[in-house]
């Protein structure tokens, strides 16, 4: 390795990235087309964004999709935090294997299988399906993908810290609250952002599970698109792009912040 | 004032039969399933002490700790902290703190805020508590790092601030486990004679648990060394180095040679034993084996003197063979093949720089000893 810049270096690299982007690119320059037709190109507009603001049904797709994403990703981020805690502080109890066996399968589980089960259960238990029966089932699936995330964070902390805590007059929950927590905070934030992206995205479990009135975005795109691509759902794609964008921005921005200021105040002490 | 040897000296009061234990253990054992930790303990221990638990890894020393600070319950038998019981109260209401072996900094604050956390826990006022804060930096010799994270401070560093964020809140028991163990050598000796300054600076009861043997006799009032969930011997280091009551406390503690033998006459204070070895004559700590008894005789190398010719009156001298040298500049440890075939160890302090002929390998020596160089052990 030279690190130098070759021919076969760069191609691969530009290869690469045209492979995975090169698709988002379009979608986001044919959201700005004036035609109605999305592959012919007739010039700059922005009337899409306005007709898709204009277009109460998508809104409200938008409106249903982020409701059931925060609080789906909230509640699995509770549940699923206690989970791998127990998972990890608890050594041994029985049925331990079992349990976080339990906890890996929905990861494998394929889409339909879950969505497929949770339905008839909410139609054997005669739960009408809705806004609510959505939010479960995303929190269901979700809640693996934090216990995952924040067991493999537990795995390497240092439980003598939530025992000096105690030894300096914590209670276990207080313990809990004022060191493991902040400690493994980063993970736990992750594991959020996975349950809201996944909840965001979802389109077969909430298929299974919706009813009327409890449209998500992903359900009106792929409806929408049955009957003839248009402009606007690459605007409405735009958009959810942008979103992810900047949260991704600002989660690494926040992170470079705090190391930046960590370092400085060593710095000035030293 | 009174210099630190003088206090040290006249301090003993595990001699005076009516002195109140500030720390007892009764009858205390400790299992994890099927596992014995601590088997049948009893144990004081004395205010302001500075007592060492001592013994290889597994011995229940940790176990021992730990359910003084309360994150272990006994499975039988009680514990007194100061006459209290403190059977079912939790380590956050104990009036004990512990430094961890791991030091167990938050590494989400930084060293001040880390210091002030059991402070701030019990809701001390700001003011008071940023004295004692800077008190404690000052105690600990960081003032200039208050602002840093764990993560930027050097081993002996993170070290100190364990250090100070348990004796922040002026526990009257600091219980510290392994503190020295990630030290090298040389910070680990200095910090040695800090922490004994430390403990009389606030009157505090330390208990510590050490598996280095060197580190417990230099900081130690008194020692218990430990050995499968019991404890071997208890006693000051001189104690228990000179003294020991058994082979398990003398092979612990330092280097020793151990000769079988039978004993066949005691007397005085000494006995005498017969093995393949040779016959050997030797103190006893308290009875004499009985006569015919297997019998052990334990001998310190540094109490043997290596000669070239048989030295007189002496109470015990053996032939030998030199088998290997080792200079470590303070003193040379000679490994000697007895005729018996069994190796020993014999260690010549180098007081002068140059000798004019050494002893050298394969040379037929003898070794000599005193009676009372060496004990006689009966198990």
């Amino acid at each position: 390795m030279t690190g130098r810049w070759s021919w076969f270096n760069i191609s691969s690299v530009v290869f690469g990235f045209a492979f995975l982007y090169l698709p988002i690119v379009l979608l986001v320059i044919y959201s700005f087309n004036e035609s109605r037709l999305v592959t012919v190109w007739a010039g700059f507009s922005t009337k899409w964004y306005g007709e898709l603001f204009r277009d109460q049904s998508m809104l409200n797709a938008a409106w249903v999709t982020l409701r059931v994403g925060l609080l789906s990703a909230t509640v699995a981020t509770v549940l699923g935090t206690l989970a791998a805690v127990s998972l990890v502080r608890i050594s041994r109890f029985r049925g331990r294997t079992l349990f976080t066996g339990m906890v890996y399968a929905p990861l494998v589980m394929p889409d339909v299988i879950t969505g497929l089960s949770l339905l008839l259960l909410f139609v054997s238990i005669n739960f009408d399906r809705g806004f609510w029966t959505v939010t479960l089932a995303h929190i269901t699936f979700s809640l693996c993908f934090v216990a995952v995330v924040v067991q493999s964070r537990l795995v390497t902390f240092d439980l003598s810290l939530e025992e000096a805590a105690q030894d300096l007059g914590c209670t276990p929950f207080q313990a809990f609250m004022k060191v493991t927590l902040p400690v493994i905070l980063p993970a736990v934030v992750s594991g959020w952002m996975l349950a809201f992206t996944l909840s965001l995205d979802d389109l077969v479990i909430a298929s299974f599970t919706s009813g009327p009135g409890a449209t998500t975005l992903p359900m009106k795109i792929y409806s929408q698109v049955r009957l003839g691509v248009t402009p606007k759902i690459n605007a409405v794609c735009t958009i959810l792009i942008a979103l992810v964008t900047t949260g991704v921005l600002i989660a690494s921005i926040m992170n470079k912040r705090r190391a930046m200021l960590d370092a400085r105040a060593a710095r000035e002490m030293s | 004032m009174p210099s630190l040897g003088s206090i040290r000296r006249s301090f003993t009061p595990w001699e005076d039969a009516g002195a109140k234990p500030y720390i007892s253990f009764k009858n205390v054992t400790k299992r994890f399933g099927d596992f014995t930790a601590v088997d049948n303990l009893s144990l004081d221990v004395y205010e302001r002490e500075f007592f060492s638990l001592l013994g290889p890894s597994g011995c229940g020393k940790t176990t021992l700790l730990r359910m003084l600070a309360g994150f272990e319950e006994p499975t039988e038998g009680e514990l007194y902290l100061d006459g209290q019981p403190l059977k079912g109260v939790p380590p956050h209401k104990r009036p004990v703190n512990m430094m961890f072996q791991s030091y167990a900094l938050f590494p989400h604050m930084n060293v001040a805020d880390n210091i002030a956390f059991g402070l701030r826990q019990d809701g001390m006022e700001k003011s008071a508590r940023e004295e004692r804060v800077a008190q404690m930096l000052k105690l600990v010799k960081l003032e200039e790092f208050a602002r840093r994270k764990p993560h930027q401070l050097s081993g002996g560093q993170r070290q100190r601030v364990a250090l100070a964020r348990s004796v922040a809140k002026r526990p009257k028991l600091l219980i510290l486990d392994e503190p020295l163990g990630a030290l090298d050598k040389k910070l680990r000796e200095e910090t040695q004679f800090e922490l004994m300054d430390l403990q009389q600076q606030l009157g505090l009861t330390f208990m510590i648990v050490t598996h280095d043997q060197e580190e417990a006799m230099t900081m130690s009032d008194r020692i218990a060394v430990m050995d499968k969930g019991i404890i071997a011997q208890t006693g000051t280091p001189a104690e228990i180095y000179e003294a020991p009551n058994s082979r398990y406390v003398a092979d612990f503690i330092g280097s020793v040679n151990i000769l079988e033998g039978k004993v066949v006459s005691s007397g005085d204070g000494h006995v005498e034993i017969d093995g393949p070895d040779g016959k050997f004559v030797g103190a006893v700590r308290s009875h004499a084996p009985a006569d015919g008894a297997t019998a052990w005789f334990a001998i310190r190398p540094e109490k043997m003197r290596v000669s070239r010719e048989k030295p007189d009156g002496v109470d015990n001298a053996i032939k030998g063979e030199v088998w290997d040298i080792g200079y470590l500049g303070d003193m040379t440890i000679v490994n000697i093949r007895l005729e018996s075939g069994k190796v020993v160890q014999a260690a010549m302090i180098n007081q002068s720089r140059i000798v004019d002929d050494p002893i050298g390998y394969d040379e037929h020596i003898w070794l000599s000893f005193s009676a009372d160089a060496g004990v006689v052990l009966d198990r």
